[in-house]
């Protein structure tokens, strides 16, 4: 990122889409330079190098949320000052193949880091609901792995399993019952008295912003941008 | 009062029942000994520890008839009604003994009153909340309080300047920092009582009363600053002085940190292994943190800091070591006696004020550090406030403002500073402990009869009547390790990294160290939410007799449904009859188990399913659950104990309960059996 006028030009535009500050973009590039070696895109082993990512449980899900196709569109809402009417764009809105892609460059990656933007003071109360409907969504994408809007319980329990994979002593079944337990009182969260052979096919997104309704998940889902110097990787 | 018991306590007690020794007597000597004695009054025998007993107990008994009448317990908060109830007592016992007989003590404050109240805050604090606040409370703390302190005393020097303030109260500047020093510490005890009425949202609370504990380093490295300032006389004071002032702040408020973790790793590690004594496990834990306190009173270090940082630290391994019998003991222990000691606090400040002989009073002193306390906390938490948003992660807006400065109370701790003060060396101690008793009593009743309808009128968020759920808890690790990962990405060193770190570091080297190793091993958080979950409703279903009044039905897609209804028909039969006996046999071998004393196999117990079926049949999958009854109505979210493991007695429900199946997808088979709790198989726990 020189002083060249299309580079700038390229900043200022990221800096509408993201809602990041040019500092905070600049500083987002090195890093993103770091990890991919200088090459222009980042594919999934380049975050082999983070060595801290090797203790995190759920990197495999974490990882693969940075390839989903999913999220290129969904940026624009999260910017403060942009309400795009009151709706959520389909997801699925994208041209191209879902799924996963192979790489991504800095765009991608400068749109994923948007999620954990704190929510603006300045946004009023329907930017604010957006806002936080987007990082739910993003929590949903995640234990959602076969795309197919809801989470049905052997994706909950693949999760549950992960998060629980830490600890040696706890074994797979435990894991599952648990993940049922959860299934279970979603269920009772979200449809209530169902009949006998009504059949749960899973938590579909609605049901998951209900689960969370009236819970804070501002402090939840933030990671201060501000003041950030990159560790240098250790190779 | 306390003190005058001591040498009394050494008297003989034998004294009530002798009646075989009429020599004993206190009869003039050479007398020929009266006959024997039937029946004796020897008050001055049990004075002391009786008066004690008397007063709490006349305590517990204000509290009950505060509470008959709910009108008046939901506008005036506890504290008011203590106070003023004191203040009767001590009017009557001033015109009946024509002397005030009671007071609050220092040394009894200090030494018996405070700790419990202490202790309980600490252990119980929650501490994600806490760390998670920890900036703000330690900026508050630790430069409000230095804010208050010079700006009240300047202030007030100033007004005595001006000539506001009557020349006999004879005070330099020193002297009013002295009781700027004393005036401005916010008190935990007076916030705990008052705010535990409010119910304001937890961060709020969280911050304000965290305030007030940690501000205890900083207020007594003032005092006993500017106490030996004054001692030396302002002439002697050098720079070495001011310095060494400095300095003893991070002595005091890092040594009473350190003794407070000495003991809490004493704690943890000490109960690790109790398992063979577990009566003893209560009393170590109220021992190891009273010796906390006391070590580091007696090091002049703070002690409150000490207590406060022994129960943070040792909360988590203490809870996981010892049984659940003492951990129900320990709660509650600990909540009898800190609301107790608060009840007490209360009324004994009642009754202190009522002896004019120890105050004197000042017009313009007494009005002016009313106004100037009020005013430079408000200026000094709008400040602090400007600057700690710009690194918090959720600002404060305007109305938190508000009610932190209106909730900075004032309470026991600062009478028993003032009465502490040496008249000698302060003379204007008279005024000083006049204007703290109206202050306090300001604080108290007026701002604490007056915080409840100015939440409401402000709309200041609430806390919320939280039940813990299964999903939360595991959002909520999820959301831990995405944001470590996110950091990580970054390559930014912020909070979630380095609480990751600590929690990787906890696992490997501290919990093994000081944690039983069965406890060790199954210890995760999502797992325990899980388990008291399961506990939660059992208990809840047992307690209905089984009977459930809404439940969910689940079921999965699976084989057509028309086998599950023929298999539910069945189930559905027995349950429609009503029949008493117990389906499951297993039931019945569990309530044997139950009987066992031993936490393992009770979990084992519940792990396995409450009601199991006997015949298992075609079960490759058994994915059946029992529905989960109704959630349990609010816990309001004080930081409850664990409900936890143990002493459950099993017993049979009178009605079966209502199930529904629940086919696993994937497996393909379907429900047979639908009599479970959460757990499809028993999770085998190792014994200890």
């Amino acid at each position: 990122m020189g002083a060249s006028h299309s580079a700038s030009e390229e900043v200022r535009e990221l800096v509408g889409k993201t809602g990041f500050s040019s500092d905070q973009i600049e500083q987002l590039h090195r890093r993103f330079k770091q990890l991919s070696g200088d090459q222009p895109t980042i594919r999934k082993e380049n975050f082999n190098n983070v060595p801290d990512l090797e203790l995190n449980p759920i990197r495999s899900k974490i990882i693969r949320a940075f390839f989903d196709n999913r999220w290129a569109l969904l940026a624009p809402l999260m910017v403060g000052g942009f309400v795009l009417g009151g709706g959520i764009l389909p997801w699925n809105l994208r041209k191209g193949p879902s799924g996963l892609a192979d790489e991504i460059n800095f765009e991608d990656f400068l749109t994923i880091m948007s999620y954990f933007r704190p929510i603006d003071i300045a946004m009023d109360e329907e930017q604010v609901q957006l806002c936080r409907k987007e990082k739910l969504r993003f929590l949903f994408h995640m234990y959602d792995s076969d795309s197919d809007g809801r989470i049905t319980l052997e994706e909950y329990r693949n999760v549950v399993e992960e998060l629980l994979s830490g600890n040696p002593h706890i074994e797979k079944e435990s894991a599952r019952s648990i993940a049922d337990g959860a299934m279970m009182e979603a269920a009772s969260v979200c449809v209530g008295q169902m009949e006998p052979d009504q059949v749960y096919e899973g938590i579909t997104f609605d049901d998951f912003l209900k689960i969370w309704q009236g819970i804070d998940i501002e402090t939840k889902m933030h990671v201060r941008f501000l003041n950030m110097e990159t560790i240098a990787l250790c190779h | 009062m306390l003190r005058a018991a001591l040498p009394l306590l050494w008297l003989p007690l034998a004294g009530a029942g002798t009646t075989e020794e009429p020599t004993r007597e206190p009869g003039s000597p050479g007398e020929p000994p009266p006959g024997l004695a039937l029946f004796r009054w020897q008050w001055h025998e049990v004075e002391a520890p009786y008066l004690v007993a008397l007063w709490i107990l006349v305590a517990s008994l204000a509290k009950i008839v505060f509470h008959l009448s709910r009108k008046v317990t939901s506008l005036v908060p506890e504290s008011c009604l203590l106070i003023l109830l004191g203040l009767v007592l001590g009017g009557i016992v001033l015109a009946v003994a024509k002397k005030a007989e009671y007071q609050l003590e220092p040394g009894t404050f200090f030494l018996f009153l405070l700790p419990p109240i202490v202790l309980d805050s600490g252990y119980f604090m929650p501490s994600r909340l806490f760390f998670d606040n920890l900036g703000a409370i330690l900026t508050y703390a630790v430069v409000g309080t230095l804010w208050n302190t010079f700006t009240t005393g300047t202030a007030l020097w100033g007004l005595q300047q001006a000539g506001l303030v009557a020349p006999r109260v004879q005070a330099g500047l020193l002297d009013f920092l002295l009781f700027g020093s004393l005036i401005s510490a916010v008190d935990p005890v007076a916030v705990l009582a008052v705010f535990e009425e409010v119910h304001v949202n937890e961060t709020l609370f969280i911050i304000v009363f965290g305030e007030s504990l940690l501000n205890d380093a900083v207020t007594v490295v003032l005092y006993k600053v500017c106490n030996s300032f004054v001692e030396m006389g302002s002439a002697n004071v050098q720079a070495t002085d001011y310095l060494k002032g400095v300095a003893s702040l991070f002595v005091v408020s890092l040594g009473g940190a350190a003794v407070g973790l000495v003991f809490a790793f004493l704690l943890a590690l000490t109960t690790r292994f109790t398992k063979r004594v577990r009566i003893i496990e209560p009393l170590l834990v109220f021992l190891l943190a009273y010796a906390a306190y006391l070590t580091a009173e007696m090091a002049s270090l703070s002690a409150i800091l000490a207590v406060t940082v022994c129960g943070l630290g040792c909360k988590k391994y203490v809870e996981a070591n010892i049984s659940h019998k003492s951990r129900t003991a320990v709660k509650y222990t600990m909540k009898t006696l800190a609301s107790c000691a608060e009840t007490i606090i209360f009324m004994l400040l009642g009754i202190s004020a009522v002896d004019s002989s120890k105050w004197a009073w000042d017009s313009g002193l007494v009005l002016g550090t009313l106004f100037f306390i009020l005013f430079f906390r408000a200026l000094g938490v709008v400040m602090q406030t400007w600057v700690l948003n710009q690194f918090r992660l959720v600002p404060l807006d305007k109305i938190d403002q508000v009610v932190m400065s209106y909730g900075g109370l004032r309470g026991a701790v600062a009478f028993a500073l003032v009465i502490l003060l040496d008249r000698t060396k302060v003379p204007a101690k008279d005024y000083f402990v006049a204007t703290t008793i109206v202050v306090v009593f300001f604080t108290v009743i007026v701002q604490g009869l007056t915080i409840k309808p100015l939440v409401k009128w402000l709309k200041v968020k609430r806390s919320e009547h939280y039940k813990p759920t299964l999903n939360q808890e595991l959002h909520e690790h999820t959301f831990d390790h995405i944001l470590a990962a996110v950091e990580d990405v970054v390559g930014h060193h912020g909070y979630h990294y380095w609480r990751d770190r600590w929690e990787q570091f906890d696992k490997k080297y501290l919990s093994q160290l000081l944690m039983r190793r069965s406890a060790y091993r199954i210890r995760d958080q999502i797992w325990d939410v899980y388990y008291r979950l399961n506990i939660r409703d059992a208990i809840s279903f047992v307690d209905q007799g089984g009977h459930v009044l809404s439940s969910t039905r689940l079921t999965l897609p699976s084989m057509p449904s028309r086998n599950s209804v023929a298999e539910t028909s069945v189930t559905n039969l027995l349950r429609e009859s009503g029949s008493g006996a117990c389906l499951d046999l297993q039931v019945i071998d569990t309530v044997r188990s139950g009987r066992d004393r031993e936490d393992a196999v009770m979990h084992h117990l519940l792990c396995g399913g409450l009601y199991k079926p006997r015949r298992r049949g075609a079960l490759r999958c058994a994915q059946a659950h029992v529905s989960s009854p109704p959630p349990q109505p609010v816990q309001r979210r004080s930081y409850p104990g664990r409900v936890g493991r143990g002493t459950w007695q099993s017993t049979c429900p009178q009605k079966p309960p209502r199930l529904y199946p629940w086919t696993c997808r994937q497996a393909g088979t379907r429900v047979s059996h639908p009599w479970r709790a959460w757990h499809p198989r028993p999770v085998p726990r190792p014994p200890l």
